[in-house]
């Protein structure tokens, strides 16, 4: 599961049909709830930017969960081993109910699944940069469990207390589950690091790779940040900048434990602040890969592309198969 | 566009006997037998229940937020429906 605060301006779009007008009651009300910490539901009242946010924000984060599976379902067929093959696919089978639980909330909203699907297939529809990088060896798979998953723990857990009920509730059973993903990932790499030299060396390299990605998940500074109404709606309690922080001063002792160091020369403890300081992040190269310029973009939309265009037929033949037998229901009857 | 979604079913789990049915979600399934199949694979992965209920979302008759008060609020005052209205002497306050 992979949240990225993406905080990009989105252009645009045809809105659902919103079920009530523009009403000022209706509106304090709801200001009402959001400040005493209480819940939105599905059918309750919510200004139409409320219900466009969140249908942007859950269905970003369901796409990076669905995209999410390409990279390491890549690495099934090549795990070493019959358990961690067996892990592998239950990891990636959770990525894909993940994606499920989230693509459930975000209909809740009034937008249809395949809208989602449409928006994601037409590059519309933004997902986690992290999945535009290559995994070009094993112990990617486990940086990608120790780190990534890491990364998108923090983000999740505060979501888990979002102001809207159907995704804080898809929340809570994503992160029930999230834990195995990163303690799995982390089980791998410490088997690599007692194995031989060139093992270890290949989950250096993979640090050295996916640490800057890992840290680029939490979104633009906040200083940079173009989304403010998702603080005050109780949407997002955690700023990216906070979350960052709280990730890399939890990362440096789970370093030292394996063994690798960390790509970032100005990365020390700093007394003063209690936290690690850490060098600066390459912006230029993260608004590349959101924009479509990573190493894996094309590849990546083409194969969902492929899965979608190629599973069509048994899409509208099960259909077609229920439609016949619900018409010889009827006629016996 | 012709429509070719899969309709929607409302998914309730029982995790285990002597509790009931507990809303979890909702899945795309072209069928009943597909629903309870789909169901079984994004919500129990971890043995969270014993017997799954699917029900087409369409068939869910649900009261309108806007009725809350007043489907809700005559019960408000009437707090003699609670035994903690009624104050016992200290020796029978068990009952």
């Amino acid at each position: 599961m992979y949240t990225q605060a993406l905080d990009i301006p989105q252009p645009k779009r045809d809105e659902p049909a919103g079920r009530a007008p523009e009403n000022a009651a209706y509106q304090a009300e709801f200001d009402a709830k959001i400040d005493a910490g209480g819940y939105i539901e599905a059918k309750d009242w919510m200004p139409e930017a409320y219900r466009r946010t969140l249908i942007r924000q859950i269905s970003q984060h369901a796409h990076s969960e669905i995209v999410g599976m390409l990279p390491e379902g890549n690495w099934i067929t090549r795990a070493p081993t019959l358990k961690r093959k067996a892990i592998l696919l239950a990891k990636v089978q959770d990525e894909g109910g993940h994606g499920l639980y989230l693509y459930a909330a975000a209909e809740t909203l009034g937008v249809s699944r395949d809208e989602l699907v449409e928006a994601l297939h037409s590059g519309r529809a933004k997902y986690s940069s992290i999945f535009n990088y290559p995994t070009l060896t094993w112990a990617d798979i486990g940086v990608i469990g120790w780190l990534v998953d890491g990364a998108a723990i923090m983000n999740q857990i505060p979501l888990c207390k979002c102001s809207y009920g159907p995704y804080a509730r898809a929340m809570v059973r994503i992160c029930k589950e999230e834990s195995f993903h990163q303690r799995q990932g982390y089980d791998l790499l410490l088997t690599m690091m007692r194995g031989t030299a060139e093992q270890r060396e290949m989950v250096q390299d993979a640090v050295n790779r996916w640490w800057w990605p890992s840290i680029m998940m939490f979104g633009p500074h906040d200083k940079d940040s173009v989304h403010t109404e998702s603080a005050r709606w109780g949407i997002k309690r955690i700023s990216n900048d906070d979350l960052r922080q709280k990730f890399v001063d939890a990362t440096v002792k789970q370093a030292e434990v394996l063994g690798v160091t960390l790509p970032d020369p100005e990365l020390k403890w700093n007394e003063a602040r209690g936290h690690h300081d850490f060098g600066a992040i390459d912006w230029d190269e993260f608004w590349a890969v959101v924009g479509g310029h990573g190493q894996c973009n094309v590849d990546r939309l083409a194969a969902r592309v492929e899965a979608w265009e190629d599973g069509a037929w048994v899409r509208e033949a099960a259909l077609e198969h229920e439609r016949k037998r619900a018409a010889r229901e009827r006629r016996a009857a | 566009m012709e429509r070719k979604e899969w309709p929607l079913w409302e998914v309730f789990v029982r995790s285990r006997n002597g509790l009931d049915h507990k809303h979890c979600g909702s899945v795309h399934a072209p069928d009943a037998k597909l629903a309870l199949q789909v169901a079984r694979d994004v919500y129990t992965r971890r043995q969270e229940g014993v017997s799954i209920w699917v029900v087409p979302a369409e068939a869910i008759v649900a009261s309108d937020p806007d009725a809350k008060p007043e489907l809700f609020d005559p019960a408000e005052d009437k707090i003699y429906r609670h035994p903690t209205f009624y104050k016992l002497p200290d020796e029978v306050n068990h009952m």
